[in-house]
């Protein structure tokens, strides 16, 4: 099992545990553990909804793409570690982080 | 005034597949589509991206579904209004609609399906106390005439391409033009980035690094904007006008106010033909929701068929209909 971190919108945190062998984004995992994620485009790094904060643990993720980069870039209330949790799989490097949902942008 | 059967907004592929099942049923179809061409994602977004999941096609490239997509829906000549966005809808007393675009087309028709898949992309917009107090009183999201900054003061926000570019620009119109980017450095193309820097180094704009948007202020219309500069100290411009270029992003639009059962930003539809709660709408494809969405082309495309079959009884209620496959019947061009 991986079990990682995610604060809510009004910081509470809750532990995820999740098999490792899942093979699932973390936006799908957030979806599917009913957080109020849109993720409206469906996971191309096109919508930015599923924007989230790594506040521990973002050196051992897999590298942003440039495409995440470049709409992370645009957003108003990116930080510096900011992230896509459509672009961020779900494997044993996610063991111990802590995810932050960020507010959505209109 | 076009009049047609059915008016389908949105031209992606499941609007464009859904013209082949009404056609099936004699109905005849008008799309409109705020893009400028058909295809939808497909086009805008990924026409080179192989799709894996379309029956039939073990491998089959984005635009190469349109173009098929296209070629099957011929024998029925639909019709298009690309490039406008529709901004309303309003019920005839007989029950049809007249839908409105943007560029005043009008579109009669006995019933519309709402094939937007993810909405209209709009400017996506800072959080910002205040923000909308002064839209359109010093706070825009888009150029539509540069003219209109003729010797003003701006403060463009964002650090993409259309930030660059749009800074590039107007600091030859306007009076003062003041770039503030969330980030020490741009990701957007290196000429502009290299451009903007000479600008700032000839003092020909400010250039404001690593600041983010903090306020806005006014009294009435724009005065001012306050923003954390790189040591977190709060700082004021005086402006004109504020011009945050965000990017864009994905939205219901002008959708949302017709009375329609949402969900977040989804339409709430009956799986059994895909209607929703208003009578003679339907949606179709990545913009509706039901237990056990699935957002893919084929769901969509399955949609559409259900969803023919209920439209027909608005297009010809005096008619039974008798479904028929394509093998016995064959498909009768208009």
């Amino acid at each position: 099992m991986i079990s990682f971190q995610v604060e809510d919108r009004n910081g509470v945190v809750q532990t995820v545990e999740i098999p490792e062998d899942i093979n699932l984004s973390v936006m799908e995992v957030l979806k599917a553990s009913e957080y109020p994620v849109l993720a409206t485009c469906g996971g191309m790094a096109l919508c930015a909804t599923c924007h989230i904060e790594v506040k521990r643990g973002i050196e051992k993720l897999n590298s942003p793409t440039d495409t995440e980069l470049d709409m992370i870039d645009t957003l108003p209330n990116a930080v510096t570690n900011s992230r896509l949790a459509c672009q961020v799989r779900v494997n044993a490097q996610l063991e111990g982080a802590l995810l932050s949902l960020m507010e959505e942008s209109n | 005034m076009i009049t047609t059967d059915i008016g389908i907004i949105g031209a992606g592929p499941v609007g464009l597949f859904a013209v082949f099942e009404a056609g099936l049923l004699k109905m005849r179809c008008h799309l409109i589509d705020v893009l400028p061409q058909v295809g939808g994602q497909l086009s805008e977004i990924y026409p080179k991206k192989p799709i894996y999941d379309i029956p039939g096609f073990p491998e089959v490239k984005a635009q190469e579904l349109v173009e098929n997509l296209m070629k099957q829906i011929e024998p029925f000549k639909p019709t298009f209004s690309l490039g406008e966005r529709v901004d309303s809808l309003m019920r005839n007393e007989d029950g049809t609609f007249v839908l409105t675009t943007s560029d005043q087309t009008e579109i009669h028709c006995k019933v519309v399906v709402i094939a937007g898949g993810l909405g209209c992309f709009e400017p996506r917009k800072p959080e910002l106390q205040n923000l909308d107090r002064f839209e359109g009183k010093g706070i825009v999201y888009m150029v539509k005439d540069p003219d209109a900054f003729r010797n003003k003061k701006l403060v463009i926000a964002g650090g993409g391409d259309s930030a660059l570019d749009w800074t590039i620009y107007l600091a030859e119109i306007a009076e003062k033009v003041t770039l503030i980017h969330r980030n020490e450095s741009f990701r957007g193309a290196p000429d502009s980035a290299e451009k903007v820097h000479a600008l700032a180094q000839a003092g020909k704009i400010d250039l404001v690094l690593s600041s983010n948007l903090l306020a806005v202020q006014g009294n009435g219309v724009l005065k001012s904007v306050s923003y954390a500069d790189k040591e977190k100290q709060l700082r004021e411009i005086e402006t004109d006008y504020l011009i945050p270029l965000f990017g864009l992003s994905p939205k219901l639009g002008p959708i949302a106010d017709w009375g329609l059962s949402l969900d977040k930003s989804a339409i709430n539809v009956n799986t059994f033909d895909y209607s929703t709660n208003v009578e003679g709408i339907f949606a179709i494809g990545d913009i509706n929701t039901y237990p056990g969405k699935l957002k893919l082309i084929l769901s969509g495309f399955h949609e559409g068929a259900l969803m023919a079959q209920s439209a027909f009884k608005f297009v010809y209620p005096d008619q039974k209909l008798s479904f028929k496959y394509t093998t016995v019947n064959g498909v009768n061009a208009f």
